[in-house]
C-alpha cells in the first residue's frame, strides 16, 4: 500500500503541536510580570502570552493560550521554551524567521500563522516594562500602527521588506497586515515601495 | 488500536465501490478508440453507449442528452463559459440576453468562472442565501429579468449540505425565458434526481462523489438547449466535447450509478440515522456548538458544526492523529487567509467559520465508527479549548 505523504509539517512541528509546552492552564492563579494579547479572535486568530521576569531581567517562565492553527500552536510552543532563561531585551528581538528555523521550516503559506507568538511576546515584554517603570524601553509604542485589525506597525513592515517580502502578497503573508479589512493596503504598499527602495532592489520586483 | 482509520470526508471524495472495482478490472483489454470503425473501436463504442444509456436513465434523461466530461468542474465550466461565447461557430444564441445569476455559495469552479466571464464583460448577479444556506426565492425572482441568459444554482452544497428548491427556481427562470443550470455534483446518487421533474436545462454531476472513479463526470444538456463546446477539436460526444473518451472512467461511472440505484434510498436512511447519533452526542456532551446548514433540507450524510473557541485546522489535525478524517472551514487548512466564503455567506462570524468542522458520512461508515469518533472528538475539543484564548468554560452552576 502506498504510504501517505508525511505531514506538511516537520517532525519538530508535529511534536510541538501534539504536545504543546507551557500552556497557561490556570490563568486565575498565575501572577505574571507581563501579559500580551495580540490578534483578534473575530479575525480568526489570537494569541495571549504571559511572562515572569526576575530581578536581573531574565525571563524565568513563559505561558500562553491561543485561538490559532497548528503552525501558531507549534511555533508558540517552541518560542515559549526558547525564551526561558533569556534576557528580556534579547527575547524582544526574536523574529518569526528564527522560530520557523527552529521548527525545521514551515510551509511558505503558514509563516504568517507563526508571527502571532513573537508579537504576543513583545507585547508581554512591553507590558513588563510598563509595570516596572521602564517606559523608555517600550518600542512598539513608538512605532506607527499601520494595520489596525492585526496591529502591524511600520517597523514590522520595514523588517519584513528588508528580509525579502517584496510584494504586497508576501507582506500580507509574513506580517498579516491588510488581511482583514484591507483599508491599510495603500499605506502598506507605500511603505513597501519606500523600504524596497532603501533595500536597493530593482523596482520591477514589486 | 492505533491503526484505526475513520473516513468522514465523503463530500471531498469517496472510495471505489467493490462492484466498481470489479467492473473496471475487466476492462483493461478494451483499449480501442471509440471513434475507430474497426472491431476494437466498435467494442469500446458499444461499452460507452451502454454506459450512457444506464447513466441517462438514472436521472430520467435521454442518452443523447449526456455528455461525458473530465470532472464536475469541467461540466460547470462548460456551462458558464457558454454564456460568454456568442461566436457564430457555436450553436449558442445570444438573443440579446447576457446576464448570469449565481448564488454566493456555489462551488469555487462556478464562483471563479463567474468572475472570469464578468471580466469579459458579462454582467453577473449574485444571489445571497439565508442563515441556513437557502437561496432567497423572493429576491431571486426579482433578479431574473428579460436580460437574464442563465441562472446557475447548485442542488446541494458541498460544505453545509443545504438542498435548494431547484424546481421552483427553474420555473422562475423559464417564466422569464432564461436557462437553468444546476451543479448537482453532491446530489446525484445521494438524492433522487430527475431532470424533468426539476425542469433544468443543464445539470452537472460526477462519479467520484458516489463511489465511482475520479476523472470522469457528466453534463446533462437538454436536447433543445443551446450548446457551445468548451473543449473543441473533435467530433466525440456529438461534437460537444473533444477528446478521446475515457472508456474505463465512463464504464466505472455507470457501474457506480448502477449501485446507487440499488443502495441509495436505504443508505440515505442509514446515514441520516448515523448523522443524528453524531449530532445528538455533540449537542448533549459539548457546549458552545452551533450546527451549520439547513436543519431539514440537508444531504443525509453531511454534518457541519462550529465549536466555539476551537480553531478548525488544529481540530482537524488532532483528529487526523487519531485516524479520523474530516474537513474544516478554517482558512488555515486551505492555505488562504480567509475562512470559508460559504460559511461567511450564511452570516457567520469569522471566528465561528474558523471553528467549523465538516463530517461527511458515506456507505462505509458504521455505528462503531461513530462511537470511536464521538470518544475522540470529546478529547480533541477539550484539548484545543484548554489552550484556547477565546474559550471560557461555563461555570458548573450556570444554566
Amino acid at each position: 500500500m502506498t504510504k501517505p505523504v508525511e505531514w506538511v509539517y516537520t517532525d519538530i512541528v508535529k511534536d510541538h503541536f501534539a504536545n504543546p509546552r507551557n500552556i497557561l492552564s490556570d490563568e486565575a492563579s498565575y501572577t505574571e510580570d507581563g501579559k500580551g494579547l495580540v490578534g483578534n479572535v473575530k479575525c480568526g486568530d489570537q494569541m495571549m502570552m504571559v511572562i515572569k521576569v526576575d530581578k536581573r531581567g531574565v525571563i524565568t517562565d513563559c505561558r500562553w493560550k491561543t485561538f490559532g492553527c497548528a503552525s501558531a500552536i507549534a511555533s508558540t510552543s517552541i518560542l515559549s521554551e526558547k525564551v526561558k532563561g533569556m534576557k528580556v531585551e534579547d527575547a524582544y528581538n526574536i523574529s518569526p524567521e528564527d522560530i520557523a528555523a527552529q521548527l525545521g521550516g514551515l510551509p511558505e503559506h503558514k509563516i504568517h500563522c507563526s508571527v502571532l507568538g513573537d508579537k504576543a511576546l513583545r507585547a508581554a515584554i512591553d507590558d513588563y516594562y510598563k509595570r516596572s517603570g521602564m517606559i523608555n524601553n517600550i518600542k512598539t509604542g513608538r512605532a506607527r500602527v499601520i494595520c489596525r485589525c492585526m496591529d502591524v506597525t511600520d517597523e514590522q513592515i520595514k523588517n519584513a521588506v528588508l528580509k525579502g517580502a517584496l510584494t504586497y502578497q508576501l507582506l500580507k503573508e509574513r506580517t498579516k497586515a491588510g488581511t482583514v479589512c484591507g483599508k491599510c493596503k495603500d499605506r502598506v504598499i507605500g511603505l513597501l515601495e519606500e523600504y524596497a527602495g532603501k533595500n536597493s532592489k530593482p523596482k520591477e520586483v514589486i | 488500536m492505533k491503526d484505526k482509520k475513520v473516513y468522514l470526508d465523503n463530500n471531498a471524495t469517496t472510495p471505489l465501490h467493490p462492484e466498481v472495482k470489479k467492473a473496471i478490472n475487466g476492462l483493461f483489454d478494451i483499449y480501442g478508440n471509440a471513434s475507430s470503425l474497426h472491431f476494437f473501436g466498435r467494442q469500446s463504442k458499444a461499452a460507452i453507449e451502454a454506459a450512457r444509456a444506464d447513466i441517462s436513465s438514472f436521472i430520467n434523461a435521454e442518452p443523447d442528452e449526456i455528455i461525458f466530461v473530465g470532472s464536475g468542474s469541467e461540466a460547470n465550466n462548460t456551462v458558464l463559459n457558454m454564456v460568454s461565447c456568442c461566436s457564430a461557430l457555436c450553436g449558442a444564441k445570444c438573443s440579446g440576453r447576457h446576464e448570469v445569476i449565481v448564488s454566493d455559495i456555489e462551488h469555487p469552479c462556478i464562483i471563479e468562472t463567474s468572475k472570469c466571464i464578468e471580466q469579459k464583460g458579462m454582467p453577473v448577479v449574485r444571489a445571497g442565501v439565508d442563515r441556513f444556506g437557502k437561496v432567497d426565492l423572493g429576491r431571486l425572482k426579482d433578479m431574473i429579468t428579460e436580460k437574464t441568459m442563465l441562472v446557475s444554482i447548485m442542488t446541494a452544497n458541498n460544505e453545509i449540505g443545504t438542498i435548494q428548491d431547484i424546481r421552483s427556481i427553474s420555473d422562475m427562470a423559464h417564466r422569464m425565458g432564461a436557462l437553468l443550470h444546476t451543479d448537482a455534483v453532491q446530489a446525484v446518487g445521494k438524492l433522487p434526481v430527475d431532470v424533468n421533474e426539476l425542469g433544468v436545462d443543464f445539470l452537472s454531476f460526477s462519479a467520484h462523489k458516489i463511489y465511482g472513479p475520479k476523472g470522469i463526470g457528466a453534463l446533462y444538456a437538454r436536447s433543445k438547449a443551446p450548446f457551445c463546446p468548451f473543449i473543441r477539436g473533435g467530433h466525440q460526444e456529438k461534437g460537444r466535447r473533444a477528446g478521446t473518451e475515457n472508456t474505463i472512467g465512463i464504464i466505472g461511472m455507470a457501474a457506480a450509478i448502477a449501485c446507487r440505484k440499488d443502495e441509495m434510498a436505504q443508505e440515505a436512511r442509514r446515514l441520516a440515522r448515523l448523522k443524528q447519533r453524531l449530532k445528538d452526542f455533540i449537542q448533549d456532551n459539548i457546549d458552545g456548538v452551533s450546527f451549520n446548514g439547513h436543519p431539514k433540507d440537508c444531504l443525509p450524510g453531511t454534518l457541519n458544526v462550529s465549536f466555539k473557541g476551537a480553531e478548525g485546522e488544529a481540530v482537524l489535525l488532532y483528529l487526523d492523529m487519531e485516524g479520523i478524517a474530516v474537513s474544516t472551514g478554517s482558512a488555515c487548512a486551505s492555505g488562504s487567509l480567509e475562512p470559508s466564503y460559504v460559511l461567511l455567506a450564511l452570516g457567520m462570524s469569522a471566528e465561528d467559520a474558523h471553528g467549523a468542522i465538516r463530517f461527511s458520512l458515506g456507505r462505509d461508515t458504521t455505528d462503531a465508527d461513530i462511537d470511536y469518533v464521538t470518544e475522540k472528538l470529546l478529547l480533541v475539543i477539550n484539548k484545543v479549548r484548554n489552550m484556547s484564548s477565546s474559550y471560557f468554560k461555563k461555570q458548573d452552576n450556570s444554566i
